[in-house]
């Protein structure tokens, strides 16, 4: 039995061990492994155009291949993350960035959830509050206890 | 008490929004794949001894031999070119020249002048995630017009012809 639950949590931690599918290839690769990591890190963070929600080093697309030799290009030239990321964006817009930047057009993406949230628990709070504030009994008046008095002391 | 009685619809209001929002997605046409193009209403990238802008629109097609939809709507560039005499650039993508050259022998040769990029280095300038794709600029040399995929009958009429004509 401690050797099946072993076996089941290995085979669940498994795909967070294993590397994550690449398809950058070593020719691809730059000789200078700092420059190379850091192409690596842009190109985590660009979408290929063709394939929905996979970042560049993840695809095998042939366009997927370009960009990323578009961005060892760049960093070969000198240019900055921001300056690779600009470029993409200037050809490909802000679809091709996997985080999307902050700005008016996407102020709803980011803040819509937040907002529902704090929207949503708000009205639940005061919910509560109201419904606890009703459901307090009220002490006796002066004059209700006067009488509960008097009823108590007739029937003893 | 009546704002109470007012919740109760909050569900049902709810569902409304919700059925609105999803009939507008459905009906409105829009195609949630499209990734969209910032190269319109831009100036066209440089094209290496293609004059883009002087006075006259041009069409920029990317194609390959090895690929079905550039096959599909070649036929339509062959009847712009007949027909309206447009200037139309033709630019092989990831493509042997030869293979090129023998599917424009077979199929005839719409363009008015043929690029190839077969490393696809020109294609990234224009923001191009496959092909066909295809461009129109206009006489001042502004991208008007970015097709992903094959263009279609209704395209060349409803959109491209219209551009085409109003000169400029």
């Amino acid at each position: 039995m401690r050797l099946l639950l072993a076996l089941a949590l290995a085979l669940l931690a498994l795909p967070a061990l294993a590397p994550a599918a690449q398809a950058v290839e070593p020719s691809e690769m730059l000789p200078d492994p700092a420059l190379e990591a850091r192409a690596r890190d842009i190109g985590r963070n660009l979408r290929c155009v063709v394939c929905q929600n996979q970042s560049i080093d993840d695809s095998a697309a042939e366009v997927a291949h370009d960009m990323r030799r578009a961005v060892r290009d760049r960093l070969s030239a000198g240019d900055g993350d921001t300056q690779v990321y600009a470029f993409m964006v200037a050809r490909y817009g802000d679809y091709v960035l996997l985080k999307p930047p902050f700005k008016p057009g996407t102020l709803v993406l980011w803040l819509g959830a937040p907002v529902l949230l704090l929207v949503a628990g708000g009205a639940l709070l005061v919910a509560a509050r109201r419904r606890r504030a009703a459901s307090t009994p009220q002490p006796l008046s002066d004059e209700e206890q006067r009488r509960l008095d008097a009823l108590l002391k007739r029937d003893a | 008490m009546k704002s109470n009685r007012l919740l109760f619809l909050l569900p049902l209001l709810t569902l409304c929004a919700m059925a609105v929002f999803f009939g507008w997605a459905l009906l409105s046409g829009r195609d949630p794949a499209s990734i969209g193009s910032v190269m319109v209403g831009r100036p066209a990238p440089k094209l290496e001894g293609v004059e883009l802008g002087g006075g006259k629109p041009k069409l920029v097609n990317f194609f390959a031999s090895w690929c079905a939809p550039c096959l599909a709507e070649h036929p339509l560039f062959t009847r712009l070119k007949e027909r309206e005499g447009t200037a139309i650039v033709g630019i092989a993508w990831k493509d042997k020249p030869e293979a090129t050259r023998a599917w424009l022998a077979k199929l005839g040769d719409p363009f008015k002048q043929l690029l190839f990029d077969q490393e696809g280095k020109t294609a990234l300038d224009w923001g191009l995630s496959g092909v066909p794709e295809t461009y129109l600029i206009d006489g001042q040399g502004i991208v008007r017009l970015h097709f992903r995929g094959p263009i279609t009958e209704q395209d060349l009429k409803e959109r491209i012809l219209p551009l085409l004509k109003s000169g400029s």
